[in-house]
């Protein structure tokens, strides 16, 4: 079985895998999060249940971490290598004539998203490790106060104007990486459903759907405070 | 019609290699593209200079030889054609055809436009045949019932004639389609399935060895495959690996 993950093949199931479970963190993760619209409390409870609970904090969070790095890396690992093959490249080649320019360019899509990652790390995951498991505040309320910090932190960082921009550029990319990296997945698993009509529909509808909810919630914060 | 070609000059393997500008007049639309070839080889023959190397065999669309890269397209702008089939009604007169030789790590270059296989060769040798006893009292293959559905599915696998349009088409330089076809020819018949583990498992290492990259299903190997092979064969050839390595 280690000879599978190390043979071209191998590489790009473990590489739809990884990208499977990031797909279906992204619809947990936009859940939640769409709950801030309109429900302050059930926002805060789902948050701080996901922010102190064992089971997530403890055994899902390293999980998905290392989904996201394995993803990437690997990503990085399959590019050079597919450079490497090439070799001379074409005085002139017409990629456009048989093929997407999402799917050939994968790469980039996935440098934006990766640039974004940097970026939401620094925002919300880095405060919220030094907070809990540093400070060893596991209150998750504001200091002096009985309320819950998770709506108001996340309100305060949707003021900027400049960070909403940089949200919103990076989930127009996320939905050109998963207009093609949805199907492709698929394909990749050794399974043809992906180059069916009702799943190539339903990979829109998620490439559209999953992106633009998170911009919506970025954008209805930074015109909605309180 | 009059044309301007730009095409690949590299005298051996070694060689740099560079661009060169060629004229040729008087062109018909009914001729195809390698014809035109012919033509110009005749020229620059008749003028004292090097023809132009390219590969070219059955001159029909079965030998799979032809392999050139034209005007950014593996045989050309047209679909569903070697470059042996491709008509130069195609073009326009005053046109610039840029011609190249197939790219791949894997497909170094012999001479101008002939690149070097022989990869393909040897990822079939790894696998790529069923093992029949001949000694005189071989089965009849009529006698194996097969559903109508699997038999045609593996002659349009089989018909792949192994021209390498897909390596050179695909920015990844990945094989996948070729050898996609080649395991699913096998794999979707009874004769096929007491070696389909090895084979599958044997024809992926070779691929690997050879250099080829690694498919990240932009579909062009379908577009500009001659013989329309589907990309259903590589998501094949992953649930044989995948099978293969479950064993
Ligand atoms: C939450 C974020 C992400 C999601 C949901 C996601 C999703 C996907 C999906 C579904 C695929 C197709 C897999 C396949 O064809 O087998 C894919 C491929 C790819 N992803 Fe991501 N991705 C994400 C982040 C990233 C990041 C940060 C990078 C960093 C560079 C990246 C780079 C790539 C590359 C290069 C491919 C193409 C590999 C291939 O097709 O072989 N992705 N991604
Ligand atoms: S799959 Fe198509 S493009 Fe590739 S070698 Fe076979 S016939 Fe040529
Ligand atoms: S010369 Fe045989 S396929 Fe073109």
């Amino acid at each position: 079985m280690s000879g599978f993950f190390k043979s071209s093949i191998g590489r790009k199931v473990a590489m739809a895998l990884s990208a499977f479970f990031l797909m279906f963190f992204l619809i947990i993760h936009l859940a939640v999060n769409i709950t801030s619209l309109f429900s302050v409390e059930l926002f805060n409870q789902l948050s701080h249940f996901m922010g102190t609970n064992p089971l997530v904090q403890l055994a899902l969070q390293p999980v998905l971490i290392f989904g996201v790095v394995f993803h990437f890396v690997m990503g990085f690992i399959l590019e050079i290598k597919n450079r490497k093959a090439i070799g001379i490249s074409y005085a002139k080649n017409n990629g456009a004539a048989n093929s997407t320019w999402i799917s050939r360019n994968m790469i980039y899509s996935g440098l934006v998203i990766l640039a974004f990652l940097v970026l939401h790390f620094i925002d919300f995951w880095f405060p919220e490790m030094k907070l809990k498991y540093i400070e060893g505040d596991m209150t998750g309320v504001i200091a002096g106060t009985q309320e819950f910090r998770y709506f108001e932190e996340l309100q305060h960082k949707f003021l900027s104007p400049i960070r909403v921009g940089a949200y919103v550029l990076a989930f127009i990319f996320l939905a050109l990486h998963l207009l093609h990296g949805f199907t492709s997945a698929f394909q990749s698993m050794g399974s043809t459903a992906g180059r069916k009509k009702a799943l190539q529909t339903f990979g829109k509808i998620y490439a559209y759907a999953i992106p633009l909810g998170f911009i919506i919630i970025a954008v209805w914060h930074h015109f909605n405070h309180l | 019609m009059n044309l301007t070609l730009k095409i690949w000059r590299q005298k051996d393997s070694n060689a740099k290699g560079q661009m060169v500008d060629y004229k040729v007049n008087d062109i018909s639309e009914h001729m195809s593209f390698l014809e035109m070839m012919d033509v110009l080889n005749e020229q620059l023959i008749n003028s004292g200079e090097e023809p132009v190397a390219f590969d070219h065999d059955c001159r029909e669309g079965i030998c799979g030889m032809c392999s050139m890269y034209i005007n950014g397209e593996a045989h050309g702008p047209d679909r569903g054609v070697t470059t042996c089939q491709l008509h130069m009604r195609m073009f326009k007169d005053g046109d610039t055809i840029t011609i190249e030789p197939f790219r791949a790590k894997a497909f170094p270059v012999i001479k101008d436009l002939v690149v070097d296989r022989t990869a393909f060769e040897r990822i079939q040798q790894a696998g790529g045949y069923i093992s029949v006893n001949t000694s005189g009292n071989t089965q009849d293959a009529n006698a194996i019932p097969i559903s109508k559905h699997a038999a045609d599915e593996a002659m349009d696998a089989a018909t792949c004639i192994g021209c390498g349009a897909c390596v050179a088409t695909c920015k990844n330089s990945s094989a996948m389609l070729f050898v996609g076809a080649k395991v699913s020819q096998y794999a979707l018949l009874p004769q096929g399935q007491i070696e389909a583990a090895d084979r599958v498992r044997n024809m992926v290492a070779q691929m690997d060895a050879e250099g080829f990259g690694n498919c990240t299903n932009t579909g062009a190997c379908e577009v500009e495959c001659p013989k329309g092979i589907s990309l259903d064969n590589i998501a094949r050839m992953n649930r044989e690996l995948m099978k293969a390595n479950l064993k």
